[in-house]
């Protein structure tokens, strides 16, 4: 009873957008990538080193926007990498996620403790934090204020994002390459512009939104940086980005889905549950919700053909 | 030159090129972040050459990579993606702990029995990503990786709830029995029979890829699965029985690294060595027989981190730095394809007279 | 005065085939000129070179008489070249605007101006008579209609040399009537066109002057006035390939291949293949003749197991095929030589022998009953398989990628063949195969046909189908346009007749004739 009794309270609600906005962040960012036909295993690594600069550059220069500053260019850094070796050196790009992501979980830990002298968190240096925002007016209407009111500033900047993307995508002549090439690259060739250039700004706009996730894990959810605190989330944000069918709005629901079970692993916290299940939810969930998507497209495609046989 | 000594040729200079830079970029951050430079680069790049002791070390360290890779090799060759690797060396490492406490069997049998449920809990977690692949086309690569999570759960959860050693004050498992003890080999290091099984391994899983059916099948599919399908071979059901395989094999490999190495369960998270294991497999250009030498080559470069770390103000976590810089590498096919070109056209129209 | 020239170019691509040799050509303004060849020629990489798609390894390229250096294709396009593919390079989910404007686009702010660019579409589609509705789904448009749009995507990107790789293998006669109203009329305004194709009535009425390609060299530049169809014949082939083959009178056996009442439908609905019904008889050479896409395709994946079909049946030996089951059919003994072998039919980066073997893992002799391979046995196949079927490499053990396409081929018909099928379906066997392999092909089939066994033998090469078939069926929108028994009753016009759905036999006749 308790546990139904706090879904369906403000604070449950507060921390599901809390836990849902990197994965709206870093979804979004493999939405561009995916539908440039690249799919971005190394959104983990790109979210934990964008993370850890951002608590590293608020800190030492005592101001957020050089931190968010330092974690974008290290996401962007980690992204052009990435980008040079799959497009140019033709590495696949699984194993260049893989290489990304082992090379983030050494060189965050390696990075921390030169600069703490520890290896777990950062907690030892002063870094700076995301503000909550209270919006005027709304905040003090009962029910919506509570609801919509005094949320980090990222969580708003990801439903922002939500739009800007799907404006970006739909509306504008780089969305419009970047559909094009994830569908036909050979259409993109032939008309002469190059697939790698299109490729790499889908890769950047990417690291991006993977950096800003990042950094609202440690300069939002928490106001530290942890080791290892991305926790797969960066899989789970390709996870949300197929079961979306990589357009913005519904990679963004599926996210929120995803994001509910982390919630509810935080509050099932709370109970006599084995907290070892409790921590397994929000990965089981990916599996469930991924094959559930499948099966569901199965039909379809099977549908949509006995229809046209018919 | 025939194509396939240029091949050779580029290929190995490829490989040269990447453990020099590997090399280059370890004392290119030593020199940058320490005060000591010349203290860290030595004892990272001598230090495991110190004593007997420390190139037992490299041994050690190599055998539970040598199975991870072999698995992954067997996985990549089937032309999949699955990084269950890590999942399965974690829940083999829970079977041969179970074996190991549970059971009363005497000396010879008791490993065996231990390393066959390992491998047995490593095939099934493997199969679960691959059927859902086979059953309903879901990507192996992100439920693997999900997959890996849950299992590091539910591993630490046995341990905690059903084999937790009441005394001990963080979480570690009962001992197990010394009869479960895989034996140490080499005295004055802690080199043990594992190093062997490991090495039987890559022997047993290079026959198996290149003299024998299965393996042969695996290669067809991998390279072409279309091709497979055209001559006739089931090629879903040939990546399943992959996957199953290099499963076993990482979750033996997970029982022979803890039945070698520890008397009793003190993870708390996954230790890591599938992930390692694909640098491994890459390295070693995903030849089995090639694998043993590539781990010991990365196992040389962990122990060198850990001599450095203790002996100096550079963390050993530079390695990780360095294995995704190699890994980076090495899966650039276009590298050094310009050379390869070059040759190719040289020898083709040196052979045909224009 | 010549629109562009390109001087001695020769292409090595990176496994070492030869694709062009020293080649010149000439193009001059306003002109359509044909650039013909067989398949596999060169035609389209010395086209690729042109369009920036490749780089030649080596040789000059002048465009109105200045040199230039054309590493992409935006290079080309600003030069006044555009291509339009043999495979379309359209989007297939965006619209005819979108797909027209892609790397063009028109802002308003930061947006693309949809307004302006759909007035540009239809400004340009009533200019040169190709109309097009600009807010329609690529994918809902016809054959035709996505050509047109490949052609007016070239010519708002200002492009004065059009280059046409074989527009009319997918088009219907009518299509290709309006295509050819549509490129005279653009000859008129100026445009200079080069058309590669080989057929050689098209480009009679198309073209002024015409380059032969053979074997990646240049056979010289012609008016079509000063040369005759028996000699550009001639030089597409050259001498040999006139087929001398020696054939008995065939000994037609009982039938082993029986297709009833047979239907491939498309996603839609659309028939690919159209309730067709022939019978296959032991020591016979049944050819199927057809325009590319006609159905030829989908009825080899029927009977090769590779494809699915919604009504009918196919026996053989009186059991049915059923799709997905190319173990059992294979094992029943039906050889498949795939019309694209480079992305079936072999495994690119194993080995000869590995190659030869992919079909016979169930063979014990060279698997072993333990699933061993036994080595020495696939050794002395595969050294006799090399010698047997004249494939030149050093060494069974090298990658097959590193062999020419010619000796690929025989690679798969050795496999093939080596497997001792009652039945081989072989499509596009010589295709892009050079001319001592082409031969070689050839008579391997009609061994085959000789000793009893059934051949489907589907082809492009009219010489090839008279050369070979018993029997010859022509394949027209799915459905059998014709069966020719006496191949002595017609000639090459004839069946082109046929093959465009000009003439169409009584249906009775036909139904009877394919028994």
């Amino acid at each position: 009873m308790t546990v139904l009794s706090t879904i369906f309270s403000f604070q449950f609600v507060d921390m599901w957008l809390r836990v849902a906005t990197p994965l709206i962040f870093t979804s979004m960012g493999a939405v561009v990538c995916e539908r440039s036909g690249v799919v971005n295993l190394g959104l983990e690594g790109i979210m934990l080193s964008a993370a850890l600069m951002g608590v590293l550059g608020s800190a030492f220069s005592g101001s957020l926007f050089i931190g968010l500053l330092s974690g974008l260019a290290m996401g962007l850094f980690l992204s052009a990498v990435f980008a040079y070796f799959h497009l140019v050196l033709k590495a696949n790009e699984v194993l260049c996620g893989t290489a990304i992501n082992t090379f983030a979980g050494g060189f965050t830990v390696f990075m921390l403790e030169i600069v703490t002298g520890e290896k777990g968190t950062s907690a030892s240096i002063k870094s700076m934090a995301f503000p909550t925002v209270d919006i005027p007016i709304i905040q003090h209407i009962p029910v919506l204020g509570q609801l919509l009111s005094g949320h980090n500033l990222l969580t708003y900047f990801a439903f922002i994002m939500v739009g800007v993307l799907w404006y970006l995508l739909y509306k504008t002549p780089i969305g419009l390459r970047i559909r094009a090439v994830g569908e036909n690259e050979h259409a993109i060739h032939s008309v002469g512009i190059s697939v790698t250039k299109v490729r790499f700004l889908a890769i950047m706009i990417c690291g991006v939104m993977a950096s800003l996730g990042g950094m609202y894990l440690s300069m939002g959810y928490l106001n530290m940086f942890v080791r290892d605190m991305v926790a797969g989330r960066g899989f789970i944000s390709l996870a949300a980005n197929a079961m979306g069918h990589a357009t913005p709005v519904g990679t963004m629901l599926s996210a929120l889905v995803f994001a509910f079970f982390d919630g509810l692993s935080n509050i099932l916290q709370a109970l006599k549950i084995p907290s070892e299940f409790v921590q397994m939810l929000p990965y089981a969930a990916t599996i469930v919700g991924l094959v559930l998507y499948s099966i569901q497209r199965i039909n379809a495609v099977k549908r949509h053909k006995a229809k046209s046989f018919a | 030159m025939k194509t396939r000594s240029i091949n050779q040729l580029v290929d190995s200079t490829k490989l040269a090129i990447v453990v020099v830079v590997a090399c280059l970029l370890v004392s290119l951050i030593i020199l940058m972040v320490s005060d000591q430079p010349w203290v860290a680069i030595s004892s990272f790049f001598f230090g495991p050459f110190s004593t007997i002791r420390r190139i037992g070390n490299i041994l050690e360290g190599a055998i539970p990579l040598i199975f991870t890779a072999l698995a992954v090799t067997l996985i990549f060759r089937a032309g999949q993606f699955s990084m269950i690797s890590e999942g399965s060396f974690f829940i083999g490492i829970l079977g041969a702990t179970i074996v190991g406490i549970s059971l009363d069997l005497p000396a010879g049998l008791h490993p065996i029995v231990a390393l066959l449920v390992a491998g047995l809990l490593g095939a099934i977690a493997a199969a679960i990503p691959a059927l859902l692949k086979l059953k309903w086309q879901v990507s192996e690569v992100v439920t693997s990786i999900m997959l890996n999570y849950i299992i590091q759960f539910f591993v630490i959860y046995m341990i905690n709830y059903h084999f937790r050693d009441p005394e001990a004050s963080s979480l570690a498992s009962l001992k197990i029995a010394t009869t479960a003890s895989l034996p140490g080999i080499v005295p004055g290091t802690r080199i043990h029979l594992g190093l062997i099984i490991a090495l039987i391994f890559s022997a047993l899983t290079w026959f198996f890829v290149f003299r024998m059916k299965a393996g042969y099948e695996i290669r067809l599919v991998g390279d072409n699965a279309d091709f497979a399908r055209y001559v006739g071979i089931r090629a879903p059901l040939v990546m399943v029985m992959a996957q199953v395989v290099a499963g076993a094999i990482a979750g033996i490999g997970g029982g022979v690294e803890f039945l070698g190495m520890y008397s009793r369960f003190k993870w708390t998270v996954s230790p890591g060595y599938g992930w390692t294991g694909i640098a491994v497999a890459l390295l070693a250009r995903r030849n089995p027989i090639m694998v043993p030498f590539a781990a010991i080559f990365i196992a040389y470069l962990n122990v060198g981190s850990g001599i450095m770390a203790r002996s100096s103000d550079v963390g050993s976590e530079i390695v990780y730095i360095i294995q995704g810089v190699i890994m980076l590498m090495i899966a650039a096919d276009a590298l050094l394809q310009g050379w390869r070109q070059r040759l190719v056209v040289k020898s083709a129209t040196a052979m045909e007279g224009i | 005065m010549t629109a562009l020239r390109m001087e001695h170019i020769t292409k090595v691509y990176p496994n070492g085939v030869v694709a062009n040799r020293d080649i010149v050509f000439d193009v001059a303004v306003g002109e359509i000129h044909a650039l013909s060849g067989e398949n596999g020629a060169g035609k389209t990489t010395l086209m690729k070179i042109l369009f920036g798609e490749e780089t030649a390894t080596e040789g000059k390229i002048f465009i109105h008489g200045e040199e230039q250096y054309i590493h992409t294709s935006q290079d080309a396009l600003k030069l006044g070249i555009g291509m339009v593919h043999q495979h379309f390079m359209l989007v297939p989910s965006l619209t005819v605007t979108e797909n027209i404007i892609l790397g063009i686009e028109m802002r308003k702010g930061l947006s693309i101006d949809y307004t302006q660019s759909k007035k540009l579409v239809q400004e340009y589609g009533e200019k040169y008579h190709m109309y097009l509705d600009p807010d329609a789904k690529v994918k809902d448009l016809s054959v035709g209609q996505k050509q047109k749009l490949e052609i007016l995507k070239v010519l708002i990107r200002g492009a004065k040399i059009l280059i046409l790789d074989e527009p009319t293998a997918v088009l219907t006669p009518q299509e290709t009537a309006e295509l050819f109203t549509e490129l005279k009329h653009l000859r008129n305004e100026g445009f200079t066109i080069i058309f590669i194709s080989h057929k050689l009535s098209e480009v009679r009425e198309l073209c002024d002057h015409i380059t032969i390609i053979r074997k990646g060299e240049s056979k010289g530049v012609y008016a079509l006035a000063d040369i005759t169809d028996e000699e550009i014949s001639q030089k597409m082939v050259g001498r040999d390939v006139e087929l001398t083959i020696a054939r008995s009178e065939g000994k037609r056996g009982k039938t082993l291949l029986k297709v009833e009442n047979l239907s491939v439908l498309e996603e839609g609905g659309k028939p690919r293949v159209d309730n067709v019904s022939f019978n296959l008889h032991e020591g016979e050479i049944l050819g199927i003749a057809g325009v590319e896409g006609n159905g030829q395709s989908e009825l080899v994946d029927v009977i090769t197991g590779l494809g699915n079909f919604q009504h009918g049946s196919v026996l053989f030996q009186n059991k049915p095929i059923k799709y997905n089951h190319v173990k059992e059919i294979r094992e029943a003994g039906i050889g498949h030589i795939p019309e694209d072998r480079m992305s079936i039919g072999i495994a690119s980066n194993l080995s000869i022998t590995e190659n030869l073997l992919a079909d016979k893992t169930r063979w014990k002799e060279f698997f072993g009953k333990n699933g061993l391979l036994i080595k020495q046995k696939i050794r002395s196949f595969s050294a006799k398989m090399v010698e047997d079927y004249a494939i030149l490499c050093r060494d069974p053990e090298v990658p097959i990628s590193s062999l020419s396409g010619g000796n690929i081929q025989k690679v798969v018909l050795a496999r093939e063949l080596s497997s001792k099928p009652q039945l081989i379906v072989a499509n596009q066997p010589t295709r892009g195969v050079d001319v001592g392999a082409t031969e070689f092909i050839r008579k391997q089939l009609l061994s085959m046909r000789d000793a009893g066994g059934a051949v489907l033998l589907v082809s492009s090469d009219l010489r090839e189908l008279f050369g070979l078939s018993d029997r010859l069926l022509v394949m027209y929108e799915g459905k059998f346009a014709a069966c020719i028994t006496d191949l002595t009753s017609i000639d090459e016009q004839g069946l082109g007749r046929y093959m465009l759905g000009l003439d169409t036999q009584d249906t009775e006749m036909v139904m009877r004739n394919a028994q």
